[in-house]
């Protein structure tokens, strides 16, 4: 059985998941169901100020959109930061982690950006023997209007100057987490680098509206007939996220910060995919939201099969595999010639990949009066779509061609070496092949 | 004497009032809006769909489906009762293992195909249930068509034809509409008096009369109704049935499948419904399978179908053989009745075996006897009172692919006619595409 335990900046935990600071981690209750079922750590819910708490609204906090069955594919919240006094959250967190001394419990922070609420707050959660913090840079509703959350989050300077307050008076590793609503988020991770951050951790949710109600045309989720654009979350932003945290992984001001991936991890799958894209561990919650927590067995139990399977003992040797073959498209191989293939067996014969490919793409899909779907070589380009839209699995495949074949689309021979855009003939900008 | 399913003869109250009511509730509940939603959601929107494909009456299933995901089952029951008329039937009764559920990709996948029949149901219930007609007549043409018989193809064809303007006469021989959705088909399938509450759902659309007891050949000819109608269609079915070629068939005991089954449809108390202790049905298709079922529900202790051929030989589908098997029918092919033995009262029926020789069946000499105190006749209907001067194709009335007979004027669809297998869903598609000729005919 390959090992899960993970160290992510010196902090241990038996596996790489985290419950990412979110509703099921807001009380000790919830915490200790975590650990019990098995999650290596918990973000605790974001802290704000000493002070009478935030509130939050009497009606819906979550929207969602679905797949078929009912499938919850995307989340929504407008839910705040925790809404209980700070007091009782320390004490909590202290009790917890005396409990569980071999799991991670890290604090989320958001107060205001003054020097003095951050030095006020530090030292407290210090006593609660908590292993980090993470600085919620990234709450997209409520919060950032009171200059806080995403209103940091989205200028860099500002996460750059609150990571310094915070590495002055704390002295345990300092994760800053980032938000997605930006246009370049390696803006704001090097900004948390130069501030001396420990790591980056991302991401948080993504401005959303989940749908309209149409009878009233407020949109959902609606609170006396109003609703608010909410933090998106779950397996349909994964794609967003996963590209985010590549960025960052590559990036040369960032190359090398440990990242704490998040976003629609669901499966062990989505866990293995973040770590090969450089992430040190990963956090989780609407598939806890969604499933409750003994997901944490699936989770474990995969990752550790899958390592096994390929030969790796510690997590650690996972993370950033995928890294290098992330690249630009000028630099992918223009020589690389593909051909979707039909397996005749397996197909059932409902031509959603002759309707995509005749309506949508480049009708290189045959079909005959009795239902036979081929694929038409010297029409073919290998999108992909026939593939994507193929209700099953492994019945279009994608078969390089070998060097040498005639591509009967073009007519030209399939090249053995690489090339690309940045020297190819119609590049007006092309330099000399080296 | 013995009670219930003990007692012999053919007798009432075999089983209490109860169970007779479980028995005979709907062999498919209706699916609830949370079911329907996650069956729906199987459908994968295929090009061409081989399900439409496979339905006589061409319904646009792919599209039904997808007004059902997005929440429209109303406008799923539009898409469906514009091709079908008798959609929420079809729903009901259609051998849809058969038809477009064979079809289905999902059935090629995994064994188990999108449960069309019973969306289509959902769809069309929820359309029937609500208080307006989902279709409007066209300006009155003026024009008049008489339609022979009030089965379905009769139905759709009338429907069709006064959603386009023109004034239609049922002639009806039996005291109520629906033909065999009323008087045939397994009372399992289509429950709560469904095809009363259809036909009177389908006559919203107005312009159509219903007149009952009016017998062609005897009320009313041929010739009369094309001398007061501009058209006439002719949906007569098959009113005749098959002898039985056995020795003491004449026993009492011995009657027609069909009118057994029609007296449990009329039945007001299936608890003073008599049948067998010992039922043996004679035949292999459909009508067959009904009988038997129906014989057990009413708490008949053994019912065998005898079929003289193989199974797969049997007109009735895979599906609604295993459904016979299943209720506790027992299914015995290869034999053929010789002589139902008794004193003037059916006791016991002897069966041949069969062979096929050199592609023929015949008898192989060795017999059994099977206890039998009801023998039920399901070994086919025929053309009985086809009016005098139409060319027939073998022995149905011979009409082309609109439906059009020899003699000016007449068309012909469902049962009676040539083409297509002798379905509900068949009839619809013949009633309604005879219909749009009729309209072609009479505006030109």
């Amino acid at each position: 059985m390959a090992d899960l335990t993970t160290d992510f900046l010196g902090i241990s935990s038996p596996n790489p998941y985290w419950l990412a600071s979110a509703p099921p981690t807001d009380k000790e209750y919830n915490v200790r169901r975590a650990f019990e079922a098995g999650w290596g750590g918990v973000v605790w819910k974001t802290l704000g100020s000493e002070g009478p708490p935030v509130v939050n609204v009497n009606g819906p906090r979550y929207g969602a959109i679905y797949g078929a069955d009912r499938r919850l594919l995307g989340l929504n919240n407008i839910e705040l930061i925790t809404d209980r006094p700070l007091e009782v959250n320390l004490e909590e967190m202290a009790r917890v982690k005396a409990d569980y001394p071999d799991r991670a419990l890290i604090a989320s922070i958001m107060v205001p950006c003054e020097e003095e609420a951050w030095k006020a707050i530090l030292p407290r959660v210090e006593e609660t023997g908590a292993d980090g913090i993470e600085l919620n840079f990234g709450c997209p509703h409520g919060m950032s209007e009171r200059g806080m959350g995403a209103a940091v989050g989205q200028v860099p300077e500002y996460i750059e100057m609150v990571t310094r307050w915070c590495k002055k008076y704390y002295d345990r590793p300092v994760i800053v987490k980032l938000t997605p609503n930006i246009t370049d988020v390696r803006k704001p991770a090097a900004a948390a680098r130069n501030g001396g951050a420990d790591a980056v951790s991302l991401i948080n949710t993504i401005n959303s509206i989940t749908s309209v109600d149409l009878d009233t045309f407020s949109p959902e989720p609606s609170i006396d007939g109003k609703g608010s654009h909410g933090g998106y979350c779950g397996p349909a932003v994964k794609p967003i996220a996963l590209s985010m945290v590549s960025e960052i992984a590559r990036a040369e001001a960032t190359h090398g910060l440990p990242i704490s991936g998040i976003g629609g991890v669901t499966t062990w799958r989505d866990a293995a995919e973040f770590i090969s894209l450089g992430c040190g561990n990963v956090q989780v919650c609407t598939a806890a939201m969604t499933y409750g927590f003994k997901i944490i067995d699936e989770l474990t139990a995969g990752l550790s099969e899958w390592m096994d399977e390929k030969g790796y003992s510690n997590v650690s040797e996972v993370v950033g595999r995928a890294v290098p073959n992330v690249t630009d498209w000028q630099y992918l191989n223009l020589n690389y010639v593909a051909k979707a293939k039909i397996d005749q067996d397996q197909c059932i014969k409902c031509g959603r990949c002759y309707a995509a490919c005749e309506d949508t793409s480049h009708q290189a899909i045959s079909m005959s009066s009795d239902r036979v779907f081929e694929v038409k070589d010297e029409e073919c380009v290998a999108c992909n779509l026939c593939v994507d839209v193929c209700p099953v699995e492994g019945c279009i495949s994608m078969v390089p061609m070998e060097a040498g074949e005639i591509d009967p689309r073009t007519g030209a021979e399939v090249q053995k070496e690489y090339a690309n855009w940045t020297t190819h003939q119609n590049n007006p900008m092309a330099k000399a092949a080296e | 004497m013995a009670q219930g399913q003990m007692a012999p003869g053919i007798v009432s109250g075999r089983l209490s009032s109860d169970e007779l009511t479980s028995n005979f509730t709907d062999l498919h509940p209706p699916l609830a809006p949370h079911e329907a939603a996650v069956a729906a959601d199987r459908c994968y929107f295929c090009y061409d769909a081989p399900c439409v494909t496979a339905c006589p009456t061409d319904i646009d299933i792919p599209l039904f489906m997808r007004q059902i995901q997005a929440g429209q089952p109303q406008a799923a029951g539009r898409t469906i009762l514009e091709q079908n008329i008798l959609g929420g039937m079809c729903a009901r009764v259609c051998p849809t293992e058969t038809l477009c559920e064979e079809a289905c990709v999902r059935e090629t996948a995994e064994g188990k195909p999108v449960e069309i029949g019973r969306l289509q149901r959902f769809a069309t219930d929820d359309v029937m249930t609500s208080a307006t007609h989902p279709f409007e007549r066209a300006a009155v043409t003026g024009k008049t068509v008489a339609v022979i018989g009030a089965g379905p193809a009769g139905l759709a064809c009338a429907h069709r034809l006064a959603m386009l303007g023109h004034d239609v006469v049922i002639h009806e021989t039996k005291p109520k509409p629906g033909g065999l959705n009323e008087y045939g088909i397994a009372a399992y399938k289509s429950t709560n008096d469904f095809a009363q509450a259809e036909v009177d759902w389908l006559l919203k659309i107005g312009g159509i009369a219903i007149e009952t007891g009016s017998v062609l050949g005897e009320t009313v000819s041929l010739d009369g109704l094309l001398e007061n109608y501009d058209a006439v269609f002719l949906s007569i079915g098959l009113a005749g049935v098959n002898a039985l070629r056995a020795q003491g068939a004449e026993k009492d005991g011995v009657r027609h499948a069909v009118d057994f089954i029609s007296d449990v449809r009329q039945a007001s108390d299936l608890a003073q419904l008599p049948v067998g202790r010992n039922v043996v049905v004679i035949g292999g298709g459909m009508t067959a399978v009904d009988a038997a079922i129906k014989s057990k529900l009413l708490g008949a202790e053994h019912v065998t179908i005898a079929y003289r051929r193989g199974r797969d030989a049997m007109g009735a589908s895979r599906y609604e053989q295993d459904l016979a098997a299943s209720h506790g029918v027992r299914i015995m092919t290869n034999v053929q009745p010789v002589e139902v033995h008794g004193n003037g009262t059916a006791a016991e029926i002897e069966l041949e075996y069969t062979a096929s020789q050199d592609g023929q069946l015949a008898g192989t000499g060795e017999t059994t006897r099977l206890p039998a105190d009801q023998v039920l006749k399901a070994i086919g209907q025929t053309l009985d009172g086809a009016p005098d001067g139409l060319t027939l194709d073998g022995n149905k009335i011979a009409v082309s692919e609109v439906g059009r007979t020899s003699m000016a004027g007449v068309w012909a669809g469902g049962d009676c006619a040539s083409g297509g297998e002798d379905l509900t869903v068949t009839a619809v598609a013949e009633g309604r595409d005879a219909a749009m000729d009729i309209h072609a005919t009479l505006v030109s």
